[in-house]
């Protein structure tokens, strides 16, 4: 074989058992794929696919429990299950680097940016501390961060999401690898961050001849920047070619049904004007948070929620899109009553909700339900499902066997065995748990549900399942839908109307075909142009 | 998994439960294995614990069986450390729970109060509490309690501070549910495992706090107990080694055994470390 016939990486037949007494037997099964210098190559599943564990597989990180017993890991042609450690740690960082997914919990919180970056370059063997302080400077000033002579010298709380992930690039940079793995590095960022982001990654790529292995579940990710895909499913690889075959003619059921569930606008069926009863009214609602200040000092203002006014129909369906910070989940709790509001009217079917007292609000609660953001932090780990579920009609007077037969109904309405009722929140996944939250925000027969980042932890067949199970609910029990995403795409597919918020405010309020064909204010525009994906059309590729 | 399943996978907190047990089955039975009042003359002054098989511990300088002193000494013992525990951790848990849960106000004027209580030294209280009211077992049990619940309080309350924000603290709210039901049913058992194990050092403190008291003579007149026992053999340490090793010996394997639970049942209990040994 000539060197020039060696790809990059290959990964040969890899297998890698899992414990016992899990739902399946292999993590990955006789896995096999190659990365050739030069190109982007996307590894796309939903959770629990395996796609992590490959890409921790390469870098050697697998804990403990889990030994690949067959295949190879070729890079450059040797064998990296071969090696031992200390010839790994060589390797790492050296040749190939990997990026995560959480900037934050990936950057150490007590050490400058520079000087994390400068210990990579420290480990491996640059001796002069005037070059490494060189280098840092070049890598900052590289991964497009503004001013890097001041940033080196902060801290990472001091820096946003896109600006600490551009950090872990440099750092993953510092010694230009051949080989770059990035899990999921914008999952955690906004649209508009992750835009900026992908694009980096894409230009290093064509500056350096890196080979790039990009982890993501998100389609419209890979239809920005991959070259070739490979598509996993429960630790098999399904399907694999180059990113205009596979995103365009599907050939594998998984990889057509995973396409179809990619949210996106139906540009063709503009919705129809509801023309249900009024039911929410919000006026000029005001709420601002005011930190730190004290006898001398002024205390920092931040205008959360700034004159917020819309109208909700019964059966209508308003998405309210922002990224983080933009005062969307504040609005959210506002409505509920969670936070204190300090100003503006809530008119609930014509009654004002903002001057009521705990106790008086108590018994209007079941009508306004919430479904949270975070799967795991939402559920009571203490509590089985079927607490959980049956908790709030019985805080509202219905008899227990009631409750109970009404939960068993709800779990078999929102796609989960009727046995989850005696089981703990944390025996499921993301997914199920979020199913869950569902069935309990359900349980009180709500007109008005607040969904606030609902599907944004789900994998997206998952997420599209959700999101149908949340229009059918609607249809049938014809409840107002509050939808509050940072995904676009998801507004654009099930809403009616769509506020788009920017630092407390309302910027655009309009029906999606208005907001995304004829956005009037700039930062609606920005928005639009940064989701991924948005010259493809999924809807096309499983016709 | 069951409960005691789980919990046996921790053999320190089996080994400690074992102990725990025959100290207890030693101390319900004390009447029937030594039928004599434990007060009682029954053989020779200072006999060592060699001299006399009917006497396998010896006995003290008035001739009283040291054997049936522990055996009447645990029942003080366990008595006092689990009744002035449950009254700490009830005063404890309600005051760190409303200072918690409500916050502001409530929960300035509550933890001042704890501090109050904090600021003075425990066993010194502990002192000028029975010294005031007469030495019996339920004065000294509720002197122990009420030197003891402050940390509680604050453990409570830095437990139940965070989870009121969590997710599904808030769930509960927008299901309608009441404030102290939330603190009860949603906030309350997870906040337990901490508790327990605390509760559980308390009670080992609470029996090391009694046995002070009862080495200084202010113990119940009418009730054995180990302290007692050590503070009687002071004067012939070096006669009578074993008048206050045995009662020594008693202690230490009561506090750790109690400890050994304390540990196993937080393993045993915390949902979240389930799965991760073995």
């Amino acid at each position: 074989m000539t060197a020039q016939a060696t790809p990059l990486l290959r990964i040969d037949n890899l297998s890698i058992p899992l414990p016992a007494g899990l739902d399946r037997a292999f993590a990955v099964d006789n896995i096999s794929f190659d990365l050739n210098a030069g190109e982007i190559l996307c590894i796309v599943g939903e959770s629990g696919s395996g796609k992590s564990l490959t890409a921790n597989a390469i870098m050697g990180l697998l804990p403990d429990y889990l030994t690949p017993t067959n295949g190879e890991i070729l890079f450059r042609g040797k064998n990296l299950l071969a090696m031992r450690e200390p010839e790994l740690e060589t390797e790492r960082g050296r040749t190939m680097a990997m990026v995560f997914q959480e900037p934050l919990s990936a950057l150490n919180p007590l050490m400058k940016v520079g000087d994390q970056i400068a210990e990579v370059l420290q480990v491996h063997g640059e001796k002069s501390a005037d070059a490494r302080n060189r280098r840092v400077l070049d890598l900052l000033e590289f991964v497009g961060l503004p001013d890097p002579a001041n940033l080196r010298g902060a801290y990472p709380f001091r820096l946003s999401g896109g600006q600490r992930q551009r950090v872990m690039i440099a750092m993953a940079l510092a010694l230009e690898p051949a080989l770059l793995i990035a899990d999921e590095p914008t999952t955690a960022l906004d649209v508009t961050t992750q835009a900026q982001i992908l694009e980096l990654i894409r230009k290093i790529q064509q500056a350096k001849g890196m080979g790039v292995m990009f982890v993501t579940h998100d389609f419209g990710v890979v239809a920005d920047i991959a070259d070739r895909v490979v598509v996993m499913e429960r630790g098999l690889i399904v399907e694999q070619g180059p990113a205009d075959a596979v995103l365009n003619r599907p050939q594998h059921p998984y990889t057509r049904r995973l396409i179809a569930a990619v949210p996106h606008r139906d540009a063709a069926d503009a919705k129809a004007e509801v023309d249900g009863e009024m039911l929410l009214e919000v006026k000029g609602l005001r709420k601002v948070y005011s930190s730190g200040g004290g006898l001398f000092s002024k205390p920092r203002i931040v205008k959360a929620v700034n004159d917020i006014s819309f109208t909700l129909r019964r059966g209508e369906t308003l998405g309210v899109v922002g990224e983080s910070g933009s005062g969307k989940s504040t609005l959210g709790r506002c409505l509920l009553k969670l936070t204190e509001i300090d100003g503006g009217e809530i008119l609930f079917r014509g009654s004002d909700l903002v001057p009521l007292s705990a106790s008086a609000f108590r018994p209007l609660r079941r009508h306004i339900q919430m479904v949270f953001q975070d799967p795991f932090a939402s559920l009571n780990p203490r509590q089985t499902v079927g607490r959980i579920l049956t908790d709030g009609p019985v805080a509202n007077g219905v008899p227990y066997a009631e409750a109970e037969a009404k939960a068993r109904e709800l779990l078999d309405l929102v796609g989960l065995e009727v046995s989850a009722f005696d089981r703990y929140p944390q025996e499921f996944s993301g997914g199920q748990r979020q199913r869950v939250g569902i069935a309990r925000a359900l349980a009180l027969e709500p007109e008005l549900l607040v969904a606030d980042e609902s599907v944004s932890a789900l994998d997206v067949s998952v997420q599209a399942q959700v999101l149908d199970l949340l229009q059918d609910l609607q249809n049938k029990l014809n409840i107002a839908i509050i939808f509050i995403t940072h995904d676009l795409r998801i507004a654009a597919q099930i809403c009616d109307r769509i506020a788009v918020m920017y630092r407390g405010e309302i910027v655009e309020y309009g029906p999606p075909e208005q907001v995304f064909d004829a956005p009037r204010h700039a930062y609606t525009q920005a928005l639009i142009a940064a989701i991924p994906g948005s010259h493809w059309n999924p809807r096309l590729a499983v016709l | 998994m069951t409960f005691f399943k789980r919990y046996a996978q921790n053999y320190g907190a089996l080994i400690g439960l074992a102990i725990l047990v025959i100290v207890a089955v030693v101390a319900l039975t004390a009447p029937l294995l030594f039928p004599v009042s434990p007060w009682q003359s029954v053989g020779d002054p200072l006999l060592s614990p060699s001299e006399n098989p009917a006497f396998p511990f010896g006995t003290d300088m008035l001739g009283r069986d040291i054997a049936a002193g522990l055996a009447y000494g645990a029942r003080v013992s366990l008595l006092i450390g689990i009744v002035s525990t449950a009254v700490a951790v009830v005063i404890g848990v309600s005051i760190g729970a409303l200072a918690g849960f409500y916050g502001g106000r409530i929960d300035d004027i509550l933890m001042r109060f704890t501090e109050f209580f904090q600021t003075i030294p425990a066993f010194a209280m502990a002192i000028v509490l029975v010294a005031i009211f007469n030495p019996n077992i339920v004065s000294i049990t509720l002197a122990i309690a009420v030197v003891s619940w402050p940390p509680v309080a604050r453990l409570v309350r830095g437990e139940f501070l965070s989870l009121r924000s969590r997710e599904f603290v808030q769930a509960a709210v927008v299901i309608g549910q009441s404030g102290p039901r939330i603190m009860f049913t949603q906030i309350l058992p997870n906040a337990i495992s901490p508790i327990i194990v605390t509760a559980s050092l308390m009670v080992a403190t609470a029996i090391l706090t009694e046995s002070s008291l009862s080495f200084l003579g202010l113990g119940d007149r009418n009730m054995m107990s180990w302290g007692f026992m050590i503070g009687a053999a002071r004067t012939m340490l070096r006669e009578a080694w074993w008048m206050s090793f045995f009662p020594g010996v008693a202690i230490l394997l009561t506090v750790l055994a109690i400890n050994l639970i304390g540990e196993g049942l937080n393993d045993a209990m915390n949902p979240h470390l389930r799965g991760r040994k073995g």
